[in-house]
């Protein structure tokens, strides 16, 4: 399965690399990162940390939209093109598919952020002439663990919404939901009578709490690196909601007819 | 000889769609063997079942009732596409990659030793005359030069069963004629090919056996030269009047 699995990834990180989307989000990201950064604001030190902050969730938003966009395409694109047949008729099982997509994707969307992550860490040690290299790390860490958990969720998507349009729009929407409300759900259901408040409750404790892996307030505000034992902790967590989607890809994929 | 492949009382169907949703029936109640060595043609007009009969036998459908075996084991283990090349009728690959490259990729999926991959690609990509070309991105090559690379990827791990869906279909005469010599070559190396086609001069030339299939049911099959002495016609009568085509005009 491994042997597969790695030989399915190539090509996924070969397609990323000779299309052009990396390329201009790339570019954009490190045009506005080197402007920003270029601007001296009076020394005042709150203003650099807007521009980090800025410039981070640049990195959060471009990395978001390459992991999405990456993956809601791969099993559909195969299916359209055709080229599922001759890979599918060699000794390739559908589960080895649905996991060399996703390690492909996943580790496409890591080489991304190690790209991002490490311009953004020469730009900002620049200007800073220091670097917290251990929260650095784990930001890119957790960055990476909580695409994961995406890249699942989006290849789950691919395999029930045939077009990758409408794939990456609900994948957005959902992603963005949970990372802007996701956090506030129980106490909104605090507030709601029964059952809605049921319902709610359930919904936050079933939907992958995305928002724990964002620490990049520990960069914005130099404060320090997080317990390693929470770095541990939420990548189980990660690793448990992305295997978990792999998982119900492959139900729903292994019977489906290819024709 | 060996039977390569056993399909027994296999049925396939599928739902019509509509309001109704009644089922189609694909393929009916089919029965065939394939054995070693043989150049088998599987024939019919559109829509008589040829491709679903192969993507039953590629694991690319589930048949609704009966059995499919390729060199005595089940069609849906992928264990039993381990000594298989299949070239689809639309020929589709990865077109940001160059033919190496992607042979380099197919090469990783049947695991042949990294000692023996460079040797097998040059081996291929000579075979299908596409050494030239071998660095170009295949979004490049022209409709015949797909197909040959296609043909190139179902070579790859050298297998003892070619299944091609229509070969041949939308290509010039040379390419054609290249396709024909290809599957020759492999018959002379004792590979069993397993191959649709609306070319029936083509089928006569290279086939032992063929079969004829209408509206999914097998409706002859038998070797050709058998064939054509007992009926007296050639291969292109015998199937329009297996498939009950009557002409409007007397000629």
């Amino acid at each position: 399965m491994m042997n597969n699995a790695f030989a399915l990834a190539g090509i996924v990180i070969k397609e990323l690399y000779r299309r052009k989307d990396f390329y201009v989000l790339f570019i954009l990201t490190a045009l506005l990162t080197l402007l920003l950064g270029s601007i001296n604001f009076f020394n005042e030190q709150n203003i650099a940390r807007y521009v980090k902050e800025f410039c981070l969730l640049l990195i959060w938003i471009a990395s978001l939209v390459i992991a999405v966009t990456t993956t809601a395409r791969q099993i559909p694109a195969e299916r359209e093109q055709r080229t599922i047949f001759p890979l599918l008729a060699k000794p390739v099982s559908r589960g080895d598919l649905i996991f060399g997509k996703f390690l492909g994707c996943w580790i496409a969307s890591g080489i991304v952020l190690v790209v991002f992550y490490v311009f953004f860490a020469v730009i900002t040690g620049a200007r800073e002439h220091h670097i917290h290299v251990a929260a650095y790390f784990q930001a890119f860490w957790m960055h990476w663990m909580m695409l994961g958990v995406v890249v699942g969720m989006v290849l789950l998507g691919s395999i029930v919404f045939a077009a990758p349009s409408s794939n990456s729009t609900i994948s957005f929407v959902v992603i963005l939901g949970i990372l802007l409300v996701g956090r506030h759900l129980n106490k909104v259901a605090d507030s709601l009578a029964e059952p809605t408040s049921s319902i709610l409750y359930t919904v936050y404790y079933v939907i992958p709490h995305l928002e724990f892996y964002d620490l990049r307030d520990l960069i914005v505000h130099n404060a320090g690196s997080a317990p390693w034992w929470a770095v541990g902790v939420a990548t189980i967590y990660a690793m448990v909601y992305a295997a978990l989607f792999q998982f119900v890809a492959w139900m729903t994929f292994r019977r489906k007819a290819l024709n | 000889m060996a039977e390569v492949i056993k399909v027994e009382k296999l049925t396939v169907e599928f739902p019509a769609g509509g309001a109704g949703q009644q089922t189609k029936v694909a393929v009916k109640n089919l029965n065939l063997t394939v054995s070693s060595g043989e150049v088998f043609g599987f024939l019919g007009p559109n829509g008589a079942g040829k491709t679903t009969t192969m993507n039953v036998l590629l694991g690319f459908v589930n048949p609704t009732s009966g059995s499919a075996s390729i060199f005595g084991v089940d069609v849906r283990q992928p264990i039993a596409r381990q000594r298989i090349g299949y070239l689809p009728e639309l020929t589709y690959y990865y077109k940001f990659l160059t033919a190496e490259e992607l042979l380099r990729f197919y090469a990783k999926v049947f695991r042949i030793p990294k000692d023996q991959v460079e040797s097998r690609i040059d081996e291929v990509l000579k075979l299908v005359e596409l050494e030239h070309a071998r660095k170009r991105l295949i979004k490049t090559y022209s409709k015949g030069m797909q197909q040959r690379a296609g043909l190139a990827q179902a070579l790859i791990n050298d297998p003892d069963l070619l299944i091609l869906d229509e070969p041949t279909s939308g290509l010039d005469p040379i390419g054609r004629m290249k396709v024909r010599e290809i599957i020759q070559r492999l018959k002379n190396e004792g590979k069993t090919v397993f191959f649709s086609s609306h070319e029936l001069g083509e089928v006569e030339t290279v086939c032992d056996r063929v079969a004829i299939l209408n509206q999914g049911e097998l409706k002859v099959t038998g070797r050709v030269d058998d064939l054509v002495r007992e009926n007296q016609m050639n291969l292109e009568k015998i199937f329009l009047e297996m498939i009950g085509y009557k002409s409007p005009v007397t000629v």
